[in-house]
């Protein structure tokens, strides 16, 4: 594969194969196990290529076990690939070397690295001083951090008193306290509510805007990648099967867009059979399934045939598409 | 926070045993056959539990649960050795025992008058020096079998290799020169002499070759560090970041 300058990641081949064992249930199978234990490589990763440039905000999609964590702890570092080449940045990951440590910040849901017993300020004191960075520096950076988190005295309360919402989002500031330009982010918002997940959203997309970091982002929350990934890396089994951008994988799942029409008196079906698949139809209400390629044409005939109150064109909800492609694990 | 303040005093109220065994020891009357009277064994005894106080290490346990839990990706991601900040947190723990490890050796001499001494600036200076080598010997014996970890999972069973010779061949049961010659003579080939009994007889101010006794703290050191260092370096590779 050849490296453009550009690129920050490059991944070549990449896959990584864990050993396992299985266990036989009852004392005998704790025999066998102890006794004559046969263990075989599962794949996890195989074969998978991409690049990113910097600033690139890029979304990891596929179902538990796709693969997509191993692929960001081997693109992060933090495990050996089997077979295939990492670069980040000119760097080789799995080296650790501290510059590119320096450089880089990986948050793993609920992992924690802050200290459970002290409050959240008393670790990112330590974290600084790791990171090298003065005591100015550090007051400076966890200021700008915490506003931007909207963080106050949370920071002085102990980790184990806040809620899992305050947690994560110390665990954000603590992991972005030495500026890192990649972001490996594994399901930041993970058992957050619904405003949490928008309030760290807001900040990562803010962040991102702000300082150009890359970030990339495994999330089983669709609303996390529509909201932040222009761009979508499927993974299935293991394998990639679609990269690009998210608009496109949704026109590919399905190539026809959703119209709804109030109408102002109740008509036959047999009526709308002609402009598209009909959804639903109730009373005075049509939802009808038309082809992107027929979608100006349809709502133009729509509009002159028919005394239309209310009319609505929508993607279908792209969560059930991806839902789909998970069970299919390949793009149309 | 009441809990935390309790929890410190019993961490060093368990590190009682050297008491239980002076009790046991010159109850029996036996001390003399280890050369001792019973002052000697009292002042050997409570030195022992103050070196201990500063020697003693549980990186193997920490190590096992952040490996299993997935906390140590994050450490592993750190422009910082990992077993940095277990040093750290030994010491920060070694500081918080030391007014309760005073406060039991003020109670040790009220009950035990004949046994009070005050050790010299030097002895009390070689003393400290040879505390902290052994607790660098212990922290990194146990490196060796925390990093194990990345091979076995559960390396804490495997700590009970070190803990068994440790808690004869120390000097914490008994000073070693309970021992027959022959049993004394192994014994110095191992680290674990080095670890109470050598620093003890220091602080106590009983006789002890002191040259020879840094030269073996040194050349142990010297043969750990590398043997952890290449032994983690190997281990590392085969993390699979479990519980993350």
């Amino acid at each position: 594969m050849h490296n453009n300058p550009s690129d920050l990641i490059v991944v070549d081949q990449l896959s990584k194969y864990y050993r396992v064992a299985n266990k036989q249930p009852g004392f005998k199978g704790t025999l066998k196990h102890f006794f004559d234990r046969k263990t075989y490589d599962v794949p996890a990763v195989t074969d998978i290529s991409f690049k990113i440039s910097p600033g690139e905000v890029v979304g990891f999609l596929g179902a538990n076990g796709a693969g997509k964590t191993t692929l960001l702890k081997m693109m992060c570092g933090l495990i050996y690939p089997s077979k295939g080449l990492v670069d980040v940045g000119g760097f080789s990951p799995q080296r650790r070397q501290t510059a590119f440590l320096k450089e880089i910040t990986l948050v793993m849901g609920q992992k924690q690295q802050l200290i459970w017993d002290l409050p959240p300020m008393d670790s990112l004191y330590v974290n600084a001083a790791i990171y090298g960075l003065s005591d100015h520096e550090a007051k400076v950076r966890i200021n700008e951090l915490a506003e931007m988190l909207e963080l106050g005295e949370e920071l002085t309360r102990p980790v184990r008193k806040l809620s899992l919402g305050q947690r994560m989002k110390s665990e954000i500031l603590a992991a972005l306290l030495h500026k890192p330009s990649v972001l490996f982010l594994d399901e930041p918002t993970l058992g957050l509510d619904v405003n949490a997940q928008a309030r760290v959203r807001s900040f990562l997309s803010e962040y991102n805007k702000r300082t150009g970091a890359t970030i990339l982002l495994t999330s089983h929350y669709m609303a996390d990648i529509t909201a932040l990934c222009p761009r979508v890396i499927c993974i299935h089994k293991g394998k990639l099967f679609y990269d690009g951008d998210l608009d496109s994988l949704a026109n590919s799942l399905s190539p026809s867009r959703e119209v709804k029409v109030e109408l102002k008196n109740p008509c036959a079906s047999e009526q709308f059979e002609k402009y598209g698949e009909i959804q639903d139809l109730n009373d005075r209400f049509v939802c009808l399934l038309v082809s992107r390629d027929k979608l100006t044409d349809v709502v133009s005939n729509l509009l002159t045939d028919f005394d239309i109150i209310d009319l609505e064109i929508s993607d279908p909800p792209i969560d059930e598409l991806i839902g789909e492609l998970f069970i299919k694990g390949k793009v149309n | 926070m009441l809990e935390y303040r309790i929890e410190i005093a019993l961490w060093a109220l368990s590190g009682v045993l050297p008491f239980i065994m002076f009790s046991l020891w010159s109850q029996n009357d036996v001390g003399n056959s280890f050369g001792l009277n019973d002052t000697g064994l009292a002042r050997y005894f409570l030195s022992a539990f103050l070196v201990r106080q500063f020697s003693v290490v549980w990186v193997v346990f920490s190590f096992e649960e952040d490996s299993l839990s997935g906390r140590l990706s994050p450490y592993l991601l750190q422009p910082l050795h990992p077993l940095f900040r277990y040093v750290a947190s030994h010491l920060a723990e070694q500081a918080t025992r030391l007014p309760f490890a005073i406060a039991i050796a003020i109670t040790f001499f009220i009950l035990n008058p004949s046994s009070f001494w005050l050790p010299s600036l030097p002895q009390l200076f070689l003393a400290y020096l040879s505390t902290h080598f052994a607790f660098t010997i212990a922290f990194l014996l146990q490196s060796l079998v925390a990093a194990l970890c990345f091979w076995t999972e559960k390396s804490s069973a495997l700590e009970r290799l070190i803990f068994v010779p440790y808690l004869f061949l120390s000097g914490l049961l008994v000073p070693l020169s309970a021992f027959p010659s022959y049993v004394l003579k192994v014994a110095m080939l191992t680290p674990f002499p080095y670890l109470i009994n050598f620093p003890a007889k220091i602080l106590s101010g009983m006789p002890v070759d002191i040259f020879n006794g840094f030269l073996a703290q040194i050349l142990w050191i010297s043969i750990l560090v590398p043997s952890v260092n290449i032994l983690w370096k190997l281990g590392v590779k085969r993390y699979t970041a479990m519980g993350a």
